[in-house]
C-alpha cells in the first residue's frame, strides 16, 4: 500500500526506499521465463548459452526493470506513473544481488499536474551499475475514472 | 545489415486477454509481495476494480502475439546476436486482469553505428483496451551485433 505524497514536502535529492533482491537463482530465471513469456533460451538453457559463447545463462534485462518498477509502485500508486524508461548498461549474472534505487531529480508541472522526475539505478553487489533509468510520477490526485481506463 | 525499407512498417495488430493467474505468476517471479498484485480483495481495498497490471508487464503481454518472433523473422535477426538496449513506457491509463488489450507495433527506426557492426531497431507499440482507450505506449530499442563474417 502506498501513501499520498505531498508535492511541497518532497525535496530534490530525496531517496526512495530501495528494493534489494537476494542472490539471483536459476529458479528465478526459470520462473521469470514462464511468467514473462520471454522464452529466449539464453536465460535458462546453459547449453544454449555456452554454444552462444557465454560462460553461463544471463538474466533478463526486463527482470531487473520489473524490480526497478517495484521501487516506483511501493512509493506511489501505479495510477500515478506517467513514464518509465531504462537503458540496459551491463549484463546481470546468476548469483548477483541487485539493488534498485531511485531519487528525486526534478519537480515540475505538466498538463496541470504536479510531477516529479526520478533518477533510477540498479547495481550489483560490487556497486557496478547494471541499469540506469528515469521515471515521471504525478503527485496530483488521480482518482478519476479515466485513469482507470474505464 | 538490416534493411532500412522496413522503417514505418506496421505489424498486424493483435489482442491479448490479461489473465489474473499470469499476473500472480509474474508477481511471484519478480518477488512482489504486495497482495494488491495477487489478491482480488486486496486490490479492491486499494481502489482497483481488479488486479492491476504492473508497469513492465505490457512488455510481457507483447510476447502473446500470434508469432512473437515475427519482427525478428521479418528483419532477419539472429536471436544470439540480439541485445535489449533500452525500454521505455508512457502510461495513459491503468489496465487490469480481465481487460483485453490490443497491441499495434510499428518499426519506428533502423540505424547503425560503429561502421555497421551494431544495428539498432526501434519498435513502438501502442496498447489500447476494450473501450478503445489508449493505455500505454512502449518504445523498445534492440541492438544486433554483426561480425565480419555476417
Amino acid at each position: 500500500m502506498t501513501q499520498t505524497k505531498n508535492f511541497d514536502s518532497i525535496q530534490i535529492g530525496d531517496m526512495l526506499p530501495t528494493v534489494e533482491m537476494p542472490p539471483l537463482s536459476r529458479l528465478t530465471l526459470a520462473l521469470y521465463c514462464g511468467a514473462s513469456g520471454d522464452h529466449n533460451p539464453v536465460h535458462v538453457d546453459t547449453d544454449f548459452a555456452t554454444a552462444s559463447g557465454l560462460p553461463d545463462v544471463i538474466a533478463h534485462g526486463m527482470l531487473s526493470m520489473a524490480w526497478m518498477g517495484r521501487v516506483l509502485t511501493q512509493w506511489a500508486s501505479p495510477l500515478a506513473l506517467r513514464e518509465f524508461g531504462v537503458r540496459f548498461a551491463a549484463i546481470t549474472h546468476v548469483g548477483d544481488c541487485i539493488t534498485s534505487s531511485g531519487k528525486v531529480l526534478e519537480k515540475f508541472e505538466r498538463n496541470g499536474e504536479q510531477c516529479v522526475r526520478l533518477a533510477l539505478t540498479s547495481t550489483n553487489q560490487h556497486q557496478q551499475v547494471r541499469l540506469t533509468g528515469d521515471a515521471v510520477i504525478s503527485l496530483s490526485d488521480m482518482t478519476t475514472g479515466l485513469r482507470h481506463g474505464k | 545489415m538490416i534493411d532500412k525499407r522496413w522503417i514505418g512498417h506496421c505489424m498486424p495488430a493483435f489482442s491479448v486477454l490479461v489473465e489474473a493467474g499470469r499476473l500472480r505468476f509474474f508477481a511471484k517471479a519478480t518477488g512482489q509481495t504486495d497482495p494488491t498484485y495477487t489478491q482480488l480483495e486486496a486490490a479492491k481495498t486499494a481502489g482497483y476494480p481488479s488486479l492491476p497490471v504492473p508497469p513492465t508487464y505490457f512488455f510481457c503481454l507483447e510476447f502473446e502475439a500470434p508469432d512473437p518472433a515475427a519482427i525478428r523473422t521479418l528483419l532477419g535477426i539472429d536471436y544470439r546476436k540480439l541485445l535489449h538496449g533500452e525500454q521505455h513506457f508512457i502510461y495513459h491509463a491503468m489496465a487490469y486482469a480481465g481487460d483485453t488489450l490490443r497491441f499495434e507495433q510499428r518499426i519506428e527506426d533502423v540505424y547503425e553505428k560503429k561502421g555497421g557492426t551494431l544495428n539498432f531497431v526501434l519498435r513502438c507499440t501502442r496498447v489500447s483496451n476494450q473501450h478503445n482507450h489508449l493505455i500505454a505506449e512502449m518504445h523498445n530499442l534492440i541492438v544486433v551485433r554483426h561480425t565480419a563474417k555476417d
